[in-house]
């Protein structure tokens, strides 16, 4: 029996804010910003958008895909860093709005960037368990990051669902591999607005190590290389760290096999949703038999590393909901420096 | 504002979530939000439907003024939208530019955040359109 993804969707908002509108406002140099982390613009959600309506319209558009009843769907978890309750989970309000039923089990997780992953993880763990038919997996974000931090250059939104199953597959799972350590490059402690992170530490104990240990362990588990590949996705924190990991494993960071998923440098990261979103927009254009590898990343620190196998199925569903890179590059709206102030509640008020 | 009594809001969750409205069986009439009687027959009886997921813009107004659960969003357009069921309903539009805004417009119904009360206040989601 091949388990895996029978839908996908992606939400991405429609608002945008440039690199050097940021930087003109902290005294930045923009230039180097955008040299030394490959980000050029990034989402901003609107004021009526946020984790939850983000994942219902991403789910929603897993459901076209899918095609299936949704009363069938046995579990659903949505994976992020800014569940609008800190007490309330955002799950039950997605399973009630695309129509999920009351037999559900439903979770908020949270691990920093990989809460989404381990929401995919899970889902599909389930189903293979043979416990549900279906199960939900999505990565969302409306991401922190502290006026003039450098989290502010890249923190967005998004959101990806994958719906987990058996029957009509169009990616099954092949091999899955976890890794984590107790590295601590990047927190937010309870009633803090913005994370706090350990600066240059983040990159290479922690964002690295933790990709390549997992990465490799997913290699040896299934013996496989990198150039057996079509597609590979990693966690996007800025447009460098990817590119670098895939070139440390081995992988071509030159065509279309990294390119397609590798979305920070006009996305920014959806934290959460980064990997996921990526994964989205491979599948969108993949071929029946084209293999994708895929490894997340979260702080605090861990990976959840994904071999998937596109099957025939795939072909007649794309194009029955919004495709992810025309949501990227389409219908764009730039916002100044006080709009997204005023969007991302960071302009102090009386209230 | 007075508060939202959330209870109230936990009822409409079937039509502010997946637009769940009533068709009577008999003369087909689609009501939005649901009845519990029709007009003029006491004894009809219903099935639900869910609404289509699209329509166009029949009349619209700018709110530039917001009462204040919408103050963040203004200007914002106010619609009254016909769905492709033959069924109006009134819905802010969202994702636009109010001077793009027209009359015919096609639109396509999204899930979003409708407002709270407060930051300590439980969050009321429902539906809003976007042009297509």
């Amino acid at each position: 029996m091949s388990v895996g993804i029978v839908g996908w969707g992606c939400k991405l908002p429609r608002n945008r804010i440039k690199l050097e509108t940021i930087a003109e406002v902290w005294g930045a140099d923009a230039p180097s910003y955008k040299k030394g982390l490959l980000l050029y613009e990034k989402s901003v959600p609107g004021p009526d958008e946020d984790v939850i309506t983000l994942s219902v319209i991403a789910a929603r558009r897993a459901l076209m895909r899918a095609g299936i009843d949704p009363e069938k769907i046995g579990a659903l978890y949505i994976g992020s860093e800014s569940h609008p309750y800190a007490v309330k989970p955002s799950g039950t309000t997605v399973a009630e709005a695309i129509g999920a039923g009351h037999d559900t089990h439903c979770a908020d997780f949270e691990f920093a960037c990989k809460a989404g992953s381990q929401a995919m993880y899970v889902a599909h763990s389930l189903v293979k368990a043979g416990e549900m038919d279906y199960a939900v997996g999505i990565g969302a974000d409306t991401s922190q990051g502290a006026p003039g931090d450098a989290l502010e250059y890249s923190a967005s939104a998004g959101a990806a669902a994958f719906i987990m199953g058996k029957d009509k597959v169009v990616a099954t799972v092949d091999f899955t591999h976890s890794w984590m350590s107790d590295t601590p490059d990047f927190w937010r402690r309870e009633y803090e607005h913005y994370p706090q992170h350990a600066g240059r530490f983040t990159g290479e104990p922690a964002f690295f190590r933790t990709t390549m240990g997992c990465a490799n362990a997913l290699l040896e588990k299934s013996g496989m290389k990198p150039e057996d590949f079509d597609y590979c996705v990693f966690h996007q924190p800025n447009g460098k760290f990817p590119q670098r990991a895939a070139k440390m494993l081995g992988f071509d960071v030159t065509g279309d096999g990294f390119k397609t998923g590798w979305l920070t440098p006009w996305l920014g990261n959806t934290y959460s949703g980064a990997s996921p979103i990526g994964l989205s927009a491979i599948l969108d254009v993949a071929k029946p038999g084209d293999k994708i590898f895929m490894v997340s990343y979260g702080s605090g620190a861990g990976s959840d590393g994904f071999i998937f196998t596109v099957t025939d199925e795939i072909t007649a569903l794309q194009d029955k909901a919004p495709h992810t890179r025309p949501q990227l590059d389409e219908d764009k709206h730039y916002l100044s420096y006080g709009q997204y102030a005023k969007f991302r509640h960071k302009i102090l008020r009386n209230s | 504002m007075a508060q939202t009594l959330t209870g109230r809001v936990w009822r409409e969750q079937p039509q502010r979530y997946r637009m769940i409205a009533n068709k009577d069986t008999e003369t087909g009439e689609i009501y939005f939000p649901p009845r519990l009687v029709a007009p003029g027959n006491l004894d009809a009886t219903f099935e639900e439907v869910q609404l289509s997921g699209s329509g166009k813009v029949v009349t619209f107004t700018i709110i530039r003024v917001a009462p204040t659960p919408y103050a963040d969003l203004a200007p914002y357009a106010l619609a009254v939208v016909e769905t492709e069921d033959g069924v109006r309903l009134t819905c802010q539009l969202t994702d636009l530019d109010v001077d793009d805004v027209k009359i015919g417009m096609p639109v396509q119904f999204e899930f979003r955040k409708l407002y709270d009360d407060n930051e300590a206040s439980v969050i009321y989601y429902g539906y809003k359109a976007v042009q297509v």
